[in-house]
């Protein structure tokens, strides 16, 4: 047993570098998660993890960093949908789903000029999870740290703004900056961690394991503690799963982050159900 | 003596919409002053643009001598709607202490002065006992308990709230008044928005009775008669010593308090 979980890491440094890169878009995804989960902003962040996708299809054909293609991509998408919902009366679900629709086919588009369009595709929604350099650890390393670190200097006007944006703004914390700075955050997330897991798949990363934490914490640190350990998990078993069956990485992450909140969600319901039957013989 | 706020020919209301024009009303350091009216009447409207959340469209008002939402760190502020809903795994004592955020900032590590300050708000509210449950598993009267904790904590020179006792039990509102009485002692002064014109409104210095327009300001005792009440609330019924009103077009409490 032991060696079906440790011999795939231990002899392989793709295995090894798969394993260190998934958790670290796991920390990464785990704190942006939280708070896309708990702001609502689950349809920006899945139009952010599609919006860049012709950002990183240009940077594919033209043979620059995915990275900076994707931050391209990012600004374009923020920037449609600011301009669309400052400049219209149409609500910012509007504004999005039309450029993540637009986005994502203009990627489809660009990339089907390329040679081998269906190889190119998969690798950019699911990733490359089996292939990623150092260098990729580095950035992904430097850019988990500035997530934390955002995440810890706006605690404070975070946390309101989960709570009540008028409160927010009454406290002196300007809604309109932090909400900013929060999609900024969570587009970082998803610029550096789509060569680990695919744009795709990030979005799966960013939401299952924080709603699965967001069941089960008390209090909004572990609610992100929670989200990680999921995270890390799914990478964990979902590595194992692709290596001992031969199945594609980045997809088995995914449906193990979704079969853990599933569990979450089973727990929190026994748990709920048993507070209600303890309650009931007093008449509470 | 400076006014905590001064408001002058203010007209209110949201985007091009005025909801009430022509409000001028003073508050001074240690008053509390009720806003009595139904739902859409403007009272809300007029403690948001207070607070700064909206713009005034016309008229002056000066909060602390300067802009609405200026100073922060003087006003404490209670909405009537939370939208946290039920997704936010919070704790009691974590929405408490929020209330000192105001003054903290963004870096300030709080002290001990604040988590006493924390502590005895929760105490004054009755949830001390509480402060590690989840707020998603508290009823509404202990989530509106939780609220006004927050608010106390704060220990500002003006507290503004919204339908400060709605959900609360007779408990609860028993508690609400003595804080509040505690914080006009201190020196804070009060605004508040309420329904209930017999305990709440009667305890406050001066009243102001709202219909998207000005009815009527001035002490409880000359300004609560049946005629501006009328005016106000559209049915009133004197009974043996009371006065009831019957709210018709009340949004979220059904048909407000029943005669006798």
């Amino acid at each position: 047993m032991i060696d079906w979980l440790v011999t795939p890491f231990a002899d392989s440094t793709i295995m090894q570098h798969a394993l260190i890169a998934g958790t670290l878009v796991s920390i990464a995804c785990a704190v942006a998660g939280t708070f896309v989960v708990l702001r609502g902003l689950a349809f920006i962040g899945d139009a952010l993890a599609h919006g860049v996708l012709p950002g990183i299809a240009i940077a594919v054909l033209a043979g620059f960093s995915g990275i900076l293609g994707a931050a391209i991509g990012a600004a374009v998408m923020i920037g449609g949908i600011t301009l669309i919902t400052q400049r219209s009366r149409l609500s910012s679900d509007t504004a999005i789903g039309l450029l993540f629709v637009g986005m994502l086919a203009l990627g489809v588009v660009i990339v089907s000029r390329s040679g081998s369009f269906s190889g190119d595709l998969t690798r950019i929604l699911f990733g490359e999870i089996l292939g990623i350099s150092v260098t990729a650890i580095v950035i992904q390393i430097v850019a988990t740290v500035v997530i934390l670190a955002i995440a810890a200097i706006c605690a404070r006007p975070f946390l309101l703004l989960s709570f009540d944006p008028e409160q927010a703004q009454v406290a002196g914390f300007s809604v309109r900056l932090y909400h900013n700075v929060m999609l900024l955050m969570i587009a970082l997330t998803v610029i550096v961690s789509f060569q680990t897991v695919g744009t795709l798949l990030v979005f799966g990363l960013l939401i299952a394991p924080a709603s699965a934490g967001a069941l089960l914490a008390r209090h909004i640190g572990a609610m992100m503690a929670w989200a990680a350990l999921f995270g890390v998990l799914s990478v964990f078993a979902g590595l194992l799963i692709s290596y001992h069956f031969d199945l594609a990485a980045g997809a088995a992450i995914i449906l193990v982050t979704i079969v853990l909140f599933f569990a979450a969600f089973a727990i929190q319901n026994l748990r709920d159900r048993r507070a209600a039957q303890r309650k009931e013989p007093g008449g509470a | 003596m400076p006014s905590l706020i001064n408001a002058e020919d203010l007209s209110i209301g949201y985007g091009r919409d005025v909801v009430v024009a022509g409000v001028s009303f003073e508050l001074i350091p240690g008053e509390a002053f009720a806003l009595i009216g139904t739902n859409g009447s403007g009272k809300s409207t007029l403690l948001k643009t207070v607070v700064g959340l909206l713009p005034p469209l016309d008229g002056r008002l000066a909060v602390f001598d300067g802009r609405p939402g200026a100073d922060h760190r003087r006003i404490a502020y209670l909405g009537q709607f939370h939208q946290s809903g039920f997704v936010l795994p919070i704790r009691a004592v974590d929405v408490v202490r929020m209330g000192r955020f105001p003054g903290l900032g963004l870096w300030r590590p709080m002290t001990r002065h604040d988590n006493d300050a924390v502590r005895e708000a929760m105490r004054t509210m009755g949830i001390e006992a509480l402060a590690e449950t989840p707020l998603r598993s508290m009823s509404g009267g202990q989530q509106q308990r939780t609220y006004l904790a927050q608010v106390l904590a704060h220990q500002a020179d003006l507290l503004v709230l919204d339908e400060p006792t709605s959900g609360l039990d007779a408990g609860g509102r028993e508690l609400y008044l003595q804080a509040i009485d505690a914080e006009l002692r201190r020196g804070a002064s009060v605004l508040v928005a309420t329904h209930d014109i017999q305990e709440e409104a009667a305890l406050c210095h001066r009243v102001m009775l709202l219909a998207r327009r000005v009815v009527a300001v001035g002490p409880p005792a000359q300004v609560l008669t049946p005629e501006t009440l009328l005016a106000t609330f559209g049915v009133v019924i004197t009974g043996d010593r009371k006065l009831h009103v019957i709210e018709g077009r009340h949004g979220h409490e059904g048909p407000g308090k029943p005669p006798g």
